[in-house]
């Protein structure tokens, strides 16, 4: 029967030799049990990676799940609260799901493979919500995060690095397109997707070729081509709050691991409206969402920026200076390139209305001292920061 | 006047029908589908085999609630009192016990035991009229409650503090969530007595005497003494099924039969007819399920309609049957040793002692029938003679502690079952088998599939507390209406649950019509 | 002769906890206890030189931390250790192991089943819920349905309050945990026998209750509410054993200038004209007192040491009734090594926690089928720990003390128990291990049997059972120990109880001894030394 090392207590990725060997700070933390890299070198150099040349990071930790049967859409437009009908084959969609009382469970991706059915990505392990949501469908649901490698390669330089790493017919992939090919005999996958905000694909392969994809795309860096670095948790935490990504767990507490009644969170109050489709199926939270849709805002979380430059970590908002407490903010990161506090806020509302000026009092410290400060804040509708080479097809060759 | 709408009743049982009449004297248009070719469910007359027939599963009945056989004029409908008959407990070594609703007779049965044994029938029907608010109301939500739920929580505190009192009410309290076996012990000593009076507590659910929520189980069925004593059925004139179908008719119902409901038709989350196994679809304002919950939403609706977790909940509902039926042929009357022809009229019951009946629970928790089950006997052709030919008689046995699911599986041994119940009977009257010219076992699975209800569970659902009250079939759709606009539940699978009592049947009716006007 | 303020019967921890807050508040306290050593069930002995045993209770989480707190007993001597690891070893020679590691745990029950690796995830949510819930009754005493008083219904207002905090939902998902047996609600989560067997092991402990009666589920949290510093769920080990509980109990009692008494078995409680006014020890002693606390449970403190003419017929009635069911057994066992587990690679971190040897319900629910019809389990559940791999203080070096607690046994086995009886019962359970463990037997140096006969001789805990009475819905909150009597106070004035048998229940917590203290000094008209529970929000 099979037993597993006790000792060994994150897993290794597939591409484990090289992230170890590039790893300079082994610094190691826990991504859905895989022993995952924060932080390969240093942090700045990495976040700068993304943002002007090529980053690689191993997304093998995310979890997947294949999706077929007859009743495919059936269960996946039951499941999430966007219209999977709509999806074609070779197309990826942004996607959330809730419980019952319309609660955010997650947020993923789902991938139409065509004729080998649906993939959906998650960040957090779903199988047993997939099941119950499965009950009385012919559908099959298998686990699939320790089957598939995954690299995300994102940058300006991301497409120029993959063409020159052999791949093809990548000038004509759309964002959120998906692509089959071979690259020196074994099959890959890519599609057109990321959490940059920016030129981006993830390569998804076999285990067994994983080493072969990592080092096709690194030896362009040997040949002297592009820079290609690999990135860890850290920088895609900086570049994700840069691209106004939500990440549950961080900027909401997730419906499954709530205990405190209320503190779980709506896709409205998340702001994902857009992602919430009623003129489609039943999906699980429907009738409560279209009830929470009669009813008063009663609050939001936002992309707020905070004036200065004192991190407003954890800080607590405020209509106005000094006024009624109003919400906190959650994750924030100070954003290299736009010289910003960037954060993510939940906000309680006034009377169904988003208080008209947000100030935020920050607790910080130099060397040990510590002072208080006030900020002004501002929504952002936008993401803070979206490059049209995100989406320009073909992308520009370096 | 409101305005009169088309509603849909699937199931013609007797929940159904009184459903049905309730909401068509208040001047709805109402078509019962059912999918057998004769209304009446579990209380129809039910034939098994060439001129031979039992007047329904069910082969012991309390009258209904006075309520709804006023309100629907049963009485002006055909119905007759059935004649009273006392419970017999068999004894193995030919001690037979007595029990009427309060009293008890046996050889040899101590004066505080008889006295004792009135003293806690009355204090339990006390009980049950005590819960009788949250019995003949929709169950109130314990979080935004409107004003009716409201009332019946005030009702049922002034009844529970006022009308038991402090004492009573504290030992209710106590007594309440715990184990019949216990409650017993503390206050009886024979054990005969003991075993007969767990068995009615135990008999159709998945519990022994020593499961804990049997006395709530004791006190369901206690509830029917409240309105009377109980008889056997008849199958022909006067009988509940006739009467009910009468009222029904005359007040505009209109029943079809083998009219076998597929789905229920579903448009934007509301219900809007059904669709029949011919392909033929109904439209209605609403559709009114007297199925059970899995059947309901699962079948009929499909969990695509439904909430991921409310469809789960629904399918882990305990819904397994634990009572097999069996019916046989015979030549002449029975000989039971010691009973005379007016006793053989009479309940009988073999359950001889506490113990006994949890050996007999302990097989069913694994999959296993047991050798000695619980056994409740009747010979409805002394109440009705049109059950057989004449001179010859039909035995209707209840035998408790027949899983759903055998380990073994029910093809393979039914027979045997039914065999080795003949000869458990014989020990009681030798000579029985040698009379039996026909019989038929319905196990779980039988009745599941002849009668369309999952399980094949008497009450459609265990009555656990888990399962009961504003968690019947479960929370979210405890009070009739369901998550579906236009979908209601009026079966033994929602509150207060199952045995001939209509009050299902009743709540629900009253719901509609409050929520038509309130909502 | 010396007046007390007050005499506690019972050294237990209970009483010990109930004396030292009566200490705190400036009250002359005198705590009597019959044996010559104190600790009640939460003791250590050496009964084998060099061994020390945790004789009766053996493992520590629910002791309350605002107890702990408000008595310093750190700085009297107690450490709790938590416990990590634990298996539950398969008939087929495979085991699940409860992993302390979270990312070697998921793996591990995705192993037996991947959909339970991540239902286990709802499953701890879920029941953390009710944790949250039940804790911040623990610390209260239980209000009186029947009763008009301002106080009963601020504190009906109170506990109502609490449920309003959760969804409607939430509500009836609660009523449902409460009444549900724990196969059924473990269902409702897991698929893989070995998985559900393990979960719900803790449900039965000390119960005489099935893993199919409704009720167990909640029993499951009674074990599960606990916490080692913040960490739901986990179980502790006090160093020493747990006779290192009651002595940093006693320890804080005596600086609070407390007085106990060991060897001096109360025969009687004295009562005049319906006051209870001190005590007469089996020598003749009589002590008076103005206060009288009973740590004995509700069957002894009602039928032993009071007089049935000094109390009502009810309340005689009740303790007659009350249900105290014997059903655990306890094997302690002093060893001459660390036994190998043939399922276990060497130097598995498992062997540190509990162990046990049921991998089906099946298995658990046929161990209560033998107990009901009073036979102890031929395939009982055992709970095992070898506390020795991690405390140096319980045995030489190199040597190793096994805890062995046993459900099912029950208090009458037919015709009685005798020395040889005791001795299969002991075989059983040496056995099941022995199947899982080949070199256990030659390690044996010394056993101590204890079925609940020998449980109920030594510590006085009526039939033998653990929780000084069943925790079933009719003997919970304002039912416990009986209705009407569930507020500390005893059916005679300046008398009460403090034990195990009353709110919140058994295992040793020390709720119940403080809570009692908490009555006292309001019927006193002293201020409040007991601790409010921390909170949680």
């Amino acid at each position: 029967m099979e037993k597993h090392d006790f000792n060994q207590v994150l897993q290794l990725s597939p591409f484990h030799e090289r992230i170890d060997t590039l790893g300079l700070m082994k610094n190691w933390t826990s991504w859905n049990g895989y022993q995952t890299a924060r932080i390969f070198d240093t942090l700045a150099a990495e976040y700068f990676t993304i943002r002007s040349s090529c980053s690689v990071m191993d997304m093998t930790p995310m979890e997947k799940y294949r999706i077929t049967g007859p009743d495919a859409v059936t269960f996946l437009n039951r499941l999430v609260t966007r219209d999977i009908s709509k999806l074609k084959p070779g197309r990826v969609t942004y996607v959330v799901w809730c419980n019952d009382d319309g609660r955010v469970l997650d947020d993923g991706t789902i991938f139409h493979l065509g004729e080998d059915g649906y993939r959906l990505c998650s960040q957090h392990h779903q199988l047993d919500w997939l099941m119950i949501s499965s009950l009385g469908m012919d559908v099959s649901i298998e686990h699939e995060t320790h089957d598939i490698a995954a690299l995300s390669v994102q940058g300006p330089t991301a497409y120029s690095v993959l063409a020159a790493a052999g791949f093809t017919k990548l000038d004509t992939l759309k964002p959120f397109g998906i692509l089959n090919t071979q690259l020196n005999g074994f099959d890959v996958m890519i599609s057109r997707t990321g959490f940059t905000g920016d030129l981006g694909y993830e390569v998804w392969v076999d285990p067994r070729h994983a080493l072969d994809l990592w080092d096709a795309i690194f030896e362009v860096k040997q040949r002297g081509l592009y820079d290609v670095r690999p990135i860890g948790l850290d920088a895609l935490e900086m570049v994700r709050i840069e691209a106004g990504f939500i990440m549950p767990g961080d900027d909401f507490n997730t419906a499954e691991t709530t205990i405190r009644a209320g503190r779980d969170r709506s896709p409205f109050e998340l702001g994902l409206d857009w992602v919430v489709s009623f003129d489609k199926p039943y999906f699980t939270g429907r009738r409560a969402l279209l009830k929470e849709k009669t009813e008063p805002i009663k609050r939001r979380l936002v992309k707020l920026l905070v004036e200065g430059n004192k991190s407003p970590t954890d800080s607590f908002l405020y209509d106005g200076k000094n006024g009624q407490r109003i919400g906190a903010i959650k994750s924030n990161v100070w954003s290299p390139i736009l010289k910003s506090n960037l954060t993510m806020a939940d906000i309680e509302f006034i009377k169904g209305e988003l208080p008209k000026e947000i100030w935020a009092e920050i607790y910080y410290q130099k060397e040990l001292e510590w002072k208080s400060t006030w900020a002004k804040c501002s929504v952002s509708d936008l993401p803070f920061w979206s490059h049209p080479r995100r989406s320009q097809t073909p992308p520009d060759q370096f | 006047m409101t305005e009169s709408k088309t509603m849909i009743v699937i199931g013609a049982g007797h929940n159904g029908l009184v459903c049905a009449t309730y909401l068509a004297k208040a001047g709805h248009k109402v078509k019962i589908f059912e999918a057998r070719s004769t209304a009446g469910g579990g209380v129809s007359r039910h034939q098994f085999a060439t001129d031979y027939y039992v007047a329904g599963l069910a082969h012991v009945l309390h009258p209904l609630n006075p309520k709804i056989v006023k309100e629907l004029d049963l009485v002006g409908a055909g119905l007759k009192k059935g004649e009273a008959i006392n419970t017999i407990s068999l004894g193995h070594d030919g001690r037979h016990m007595t029990l009427g609703m309060d009293h008890v007779e046996a050889t040899g049965l101590s004066v505080e035991d008889a006295a004792a044994y009135k003293a806690f029938k009355k204090e339990f029907r006390s009980y049950a009229k005590a819960l009788e608010p949250m019995t003949m109301n929709k169950p109130p939500r314990l979080k935004d409650m409107d004003g009716k739920d409201k009332l019946t929580l005030a009702q049922l505190g002034l009844k529970l503090r006022f009308g038991l009192g402090a004492a009573s009410m504290r030992e209710f309290l106590r007594v309440g969530g715990i184990n019949i076996y216990d409650v017993l012990n503390e206050i009886i000593d024979d054990p005969q007595l003991k075993g007969a009076i767990a068995a009615d507590a135990v008999l159709g659910h998945h519990m022994g005497p020593r499961t804990p929520t049997t006395v709530l189980t004791y006190l369901n069925r206690l509830r029917g003494e409240i309105y009377g004593p109980q008889s056997l059925p008849t199958a022909g004139e006067g009988n509940l099924t006739m009467a009910l179908i009468n009222a029904a008719t005359k007040a505009g119902v209109e029943i079809m039969t083998d009219a076998k409901v597929e789905k229920i038709i579903i448009k934007d989350a509301k219900a809007t007819g059904v669709q029949l196994n011919s392909g033929q679809e109904y439209l209605a304002d609403m559709v009114i399920s007297n199925a059970d919950a899995k059947k309901t939403f699962l079948g009929f609706v499909g969990s695509q309609e439904l909430d991921a977790m409310f469809a789960k909940r629904i399918d882990t509902t305990r819904t397994n049957g634990t009572v097999a039926k069996l019916h046989f042929a015979l030549k002449k009357l029975p000989n039971f040793k010691g009973l005379t022809e007016i006793e053989l009229k009479q309940r009988l019951l073999i359950a001889p002692d506490m113990r006994y009946l949890e050996h007999a629970f302990n097989h069913a928790k694994y999959g296993e029938y047991s050798e000695n089950p619980l056994l409740e006997i009747t010979v409805p052709s002394l109440a009705d003679p049109s059950l057989a030919p004449k001179g010859h008689h039909v035995m209707s046995v209840s035998a408790g502690f027949a899983p759903y699911n055998l380990k073994a599986g029910w093809d393979k041994s039914s027979s045997v079952f039914c065999h080795k119940i003949l000869s458990l009977i014989e020990n009681y009257a030798p000579g029985i088998s040698a009379q039996v010219v026909a019989s038929e076992i319905l196990t779980p699975q039988d009745i599941e599939q002849q009668f369309n209800v999952t399980g094949g569970h008497w009450h459609h659902g265990e009555l656990t507390i888990d399962q009961s009250f504003m968690m019947r079939p479960i929370h979210g759709a405890a009070q009739y209406d369901t998550p579906i606009d236009g979908l209601f539940l009026c079966g033994a699978a929602a509150h207060p649950g199952g045995g001939i009592t209509g009050i299902p049947g009743h709540n629900a009716a009253k719901r509609i019509l409050a929520m038509k006007g309130g909502n | 002769m010396k007046n007390y303020d007050a005499i506690v019967i019972g050294a237990g921890h209970n009483g010990l906890t109930n004396a030292a807050f009566l200490a705190k508040a400036g009250l002359d306290v005198l705590v009597l206890e019959k044996n010559d050593y104190i600790g009640g069930a939460t003791v250590s002995r050496e009964l084998h030189q060099g061994w020390k045993y945790s004789n009766c209770s053996y493992v520590c989480s629910l002791f309350r931390p605002e107890i702990y707190q408000a008595l310093d007993l750190g700085r009297h001597g107690l450490e709790v250790v938590p416990i990590q690891g634990g298996a539950t070893f398969m008939e087929n020679g495979d085991y699940y192991g409860n992993y302390h590691q979270p990312a070697v745990r998921r793996r591990e029950i995705a192993r037996h089943s991947k959909r339970d690796a991540d239902a286990a995830i709802r499953f701890d949510a879920d029941l953390m819920k009710w944790c949250r819930l039940i804790r911040g009754f623990l610390l209260r005493t239980p209000p009186d349905p029947t009763s008009f008083k301002w106080r009963d219904a601020m504190e009906f207002a109170s506990l109502l309050k609490a449920f309003y905090e959760l969804s409607e939902s939430q509500i009836y998902e609660f009523i449902r945990f409460f009444t549900m047996s724990i196969a059924e609600y473990l269902q409702e989560y897991f698929e893989s026998d070995v998985i559900l067997a393990h979960f719900s092991g803790g449900s039965i402990i000390g119960t005489g209750l099935g893993v199919y009666s409704p009720g167990t589920a909640y029993v499951l949290l009674h074990h599960a509410m606990g916490d080692v510093d913040g960490n739901v769920g986990s179980w502790g080990f006090a160093r020493g054993g747990m006779g290192s509980v009651s002595k940093a109990i006693a320890s804080s009692f005596k600086a609070l200038g407390g007085e106990i008494r060991a060897g001096a078995e109360v025969k009687e409680i004295k009562v005049s004209g319906r006051k209870a006014t001190g005590v007469i020890l089996a020598s003749g002693e009589e002590i008076n007192a103005k206060i009288i606390v009973s740590n004995l449970d509700a069957k002894r403190t009602f039928l032993n040491i009071m007089n049935k003419k000094d109390l009502p017929a009810e309340v005689v009635r009740r303790a007659e009734n009350f249900k105290i069911r014997g059903s655990s057994g306890k094997l302690n066992i002093a060893l001459d090594g660390m036994p190998d587990f043939t399922a276990l690679e060497k130097g598995s971190p498992l062997t540190l926690g509990h162990m046990h040897f049921s991998d089906s319900l099946e298995r658990l629910e046929r161990a209560y089928d033998d107990w009901k019809d009073n036979k102890w389990s031929q395939d009982p559940y055992v709970d095992l720990i070898i506390p020795t791999q991690f405390d140096p203080t319980m045995s030489p070096a190199g040597k190793h003390m096994m805890s062995v607690f046993v459900q099912y046994c029950p208090y009458d086995v037919e015709g009685g128990w005798t020395d040889q009886k005791r001795n299969a019962f002991g075989d059983t359970v040496i056995n099941q291990i022995a199947n899982h463990s080949p070199n256990f037997k030659d390690l044996i140096r010394h056993i101590e049997v204890r079925t609940p006969r020998e449980i109920e001789a030594e510590v006085g805990l009526t039939e033998g059972n653990i929780f000084q009475g069943e925790l079933t819905l009719d003997q919970l909150m304002f039912n416990r120990p009986f209705p009407g009597y569930a507020q500390y106070r005893g059916p005679v004035k300046n008398m009460y109880m403090c034990s195990s048998s009353t709110h919140p229940g058994g295992g040793v917590m020390g709720a119940p001894g403080a809570n009692s203290a908490r009555e006292i000094l309001r019927d006193l008209g002293k201020e409040n030394t007991t601790p409010e529970d921390f909170g949680d929000d």
